[in-house]
């Protein structure tokens, strides 16, 4: 396959979790802004859910090039 | 006149630039594997079945999904899921399993090819050309739609966000083809959904939780102050089965013959099975069984959306109810349901989700867009331009003529998106033609798919007695309360036959009577005239003429036939949790 579709859909969940986490981090203490989310920090919350998922689609696409490198025969071969 | 702002931090432009980063980079990353036009409109039949399916129901997942579902939740309640649960799960099972084999298996390149492989040039022309002109307006109105919302909640100048998402959405269409659309298709169903959960969840957990929300909704229904003015039972806006024996009984105003047939069988079969929009997703699947397995992977999400879509509007009227002014009202003084989803996003996202929010919401309009505009290019470039303007030139010039297409089509999209700022009319009159032109389009697939007998005679004046009946029954009823005109009742000056209770159920009868009309029609004429093809040319577009489809080496578990049992198994006992 030309270009796995995991491998820039896992680089941007990652990128905009941990930009969601860490902006979750930073604002930690305001307790006003967070009042709309019923008390809940969901910024760092759910950004660490898009980080994890964006990492585990890194890993499958990961994983299924290894796959197709060692399934395809080297061109050089006998 | 902003009846709602929202103010946007520093972090929610960020993210929604990362968006659009990815969403340009894909198309820049696939443009080098563009090199023949079967790469740039059918994505070389090499995607994998989970990436089709994702696209299939993203594509279908446009603007007014997402806005029109939330706002249709807020005034009819639950009942809104017959739209998921019996208006497309059993025809996205259908076209999977028994029409797939006939789509992908004939080799055709779009859904009008079919018809011509099946029927004739002048069944296939009527059916590309309206097709061609309806998917460039579609396009229009999703550019006008999300350039008004956005500038109404977010103050952004209109002009601009025209300019922006016509330009992002040609960018990457113009590099990458089909394959960029489908890709960013999947990128989109991510986007929405985790856009949404967070919204859902906070939105319930604020209510009390579902049971609250039952309670709450049961006062709502019993209140004369509710959407549709009039008491109900308790249960209304909860219950999606037990009000229907009556149009008077339930917000919605429908019964249950005229919502299974007219929506569960005429519209959903019609635009499911037969919309090249959707059906192109499916035909870019790199194997037989893959395109089969399209639709049934797709029935999964479209399953449980309702909890995402519809669930948020529901929340909406109950919160609405109790406050008085949760949602906004519209310029005419009415309270504007379309603003349910900005308004949930604007209560309960703090910056930073309310970015991932707003991406989300911009994705479904833009996935609406590129869907239609790559439906278009491949219409055009394919069933108009090869088969009747320029045949026999090498693959070269067609390719190039897709790149042409793609730029000309999004102008005449920004085009329409401007008549339909000006003249919302125009578009109201010709959504409704397209309506008529759609609605018996099932009847013609159904027939040419499992009759052989029937004839290209037979399609063409079939579809031509369908779209008379639709539009001859529009002239002759109107919804109550509305004034004669796009609303219907123009052929009689206002004494019409019959008054439906809300125009839905008036939609949904003119879809019975188009589907019957040209489904009468085609038989009659077919019939009556010589057939035009010959057993062996219709080897592969009928089903008696052509060898069931063997799945050689696919899992047992991934097998159409069981996993579209289990689709449909599922879609019978979520009705009945819900009945």
């Amino acid at each position: 396959m030309q270009l796995d579709v995991r491998l820039p859909m896992g680089m941007m969940f990652v990128i905009i979790g941990v930009i969601l986490s860490l902006y979750g981090l930073i604002t930690w203490s305001d307790a006003e802004m967070y009042q709309r989310s019923l008390g809940y920090n969901v910024n760092l919350w759910w950004g660490l859910f898009l980080a994890a998922f964006g990492a585990a689609m890194l890993l499958l696409a990961r994983r299924a090039a290894i796959r197709t490198k060692r399934d395809a025969p080297s061109p050089q071969s006998p | 006149m902003p009846h709602l702002s929202i103010a946007l931090a520093p972090v929610d432009y960020l993210i929604l630039a990362v968006y659009f980063v990815f969403v340009l980079g894909i198309g820049w990353a696939l443009r080098r594997y563009m090199k023949t036009s079967s790469d740039f409109f059918l994505s070389g039949r090499a995607i994998p079945a989970w990436i089709c399916g994702l696209a299939f129901i993203s594509a279908n997942l446009g603007a007014q999904e997402v806005i029109g579902m939330a706002a249709s939740g807020a005034k009819y309640g639950i009942m809104t899921s017959h739209f998921y649960w019996v208006g497309a799960i059993p025809a996205m099972v259908f076209v999977g399993i028994f029409m797939m084999p006939f789509y992908y298996g004939s080799k055709a390149r779009s859904v009008p090819e079919y018809l011509k492989l099946r029927f004739d040039e002048k069944t296939r022309a009527f059916n590309a050309i309206s097709f061609a002109v309806m998917t460039v307006f579609s396009s229009g109105i999703s550019m006008h739609a999300l350039a008004r919302l956005l500038e109404q909640i977010l103050g952004f100048p209109y002009d601009l966000c025209i300019a922006v998402s016509a330009l992002i959405v040609l960018a990457y269409i113009f590099l990458g083809g089909l394959t960029s659309a489908i890709y960013n298709e999947v990128l989109q169903f991510f986007m929405i959904v985790f856009g949404f959960v967070p919204l859902v969840w906070l939105g319930l957990e604020s209510v009390g939780g579902w049971d609250a929300l039952v309670a709450k909704l049961n006062t709502v229904a019993a209140s004369p102050a509710n959407p549709a003015g009039k008491v109900f039972a308790e249960g209304a806006w909860t219950q999606s089965w037990a009000h229907m024996t009556s149009p008077d009984a339930n917000p919605m105003g429908v019964e249950w013959f005229g919502m299974v047939m007219g929506l569960g069988f005429v519209l959903s079969f019609g635009y499911w099975c037969t919309d090249f929009l959707v059906v192109q997703r499916a035909m870019a699947a790199d194997s037989m069984s893959a395109a089969r397995r399209t639709p049934l992977i797709a029935a999964v999400p479209k399953m449980l959306f309702p909890a995402l879509v519809i669930l948020p509007g529901m929340i909406a009227i109950a919160m609405h109810h109790e406050l008085g002014d949760f949602l906004p009202k519209d310029e005419n003084g009415a309270t504007d349901f379309n603003m349910t989803v900005p308004v949930m996003l604007a209560r309960f996202c703090p910056s930073g989700l309310l970015g991932v929010g707003i991406t989300a919401l911009m994705a479904s309009f833009m996935s609406g867009m590129a869907g239609n505009v790559t439906a278009f290019n491949t219409v055009w470039t394919y069933d108009l331009y090869q088969s009747y303007i320029r045949p026999g030139q090498p693959d070269r010039h067609y390719l190039r003529m897709g790149h042409i297409i793609t730029v000309v089509g999004i102008l005449i999209s920004v085009a329409c998106a401007y008549v339909a700022r000006e003249f919302n009319n125009i578009m109201d009159m010709l959504q409704l033609v397209f309506g008529f032109v759609n609605a018996p389009l099932f009847a013609t697939f159904l027939l040419g798919m499992f009759w052989r007998r029937a004839t290209g005679h037979g399609a063409f004046f079939g579809l031509l007695a369908g779209t008379g009946a639709a539009a001859l029954h529009h002239g002759l009823t109107l919804p109550a309360g509305a004034t004669v005109g796009v609303k219907g009742g123009w052929l009689v000056g206002g004494h019409v036959l019959h008054t439906y209770p809300v125009d839905m159920a008036q939609n949904f009868w003119a879809a019975i009577f188009a589907w019957t009309g040209c489904f009468v029609v085609t038989i009659a004429v077919s019939l009556a005239t010589r057939r035009n093809k010959t057993d062996d040319e219709l080897r592969g577009l009928v089903y008696s003429l052509t060898p069931r489809v063997k799945e050689h080496g696919v899992a047992w578990y991934l097998q159409p036939a069981l996993l579209g049992t289990v689709v449909l198994a599922a879609a019978v006992v979520l009705n009945l949790i819900f009945w």
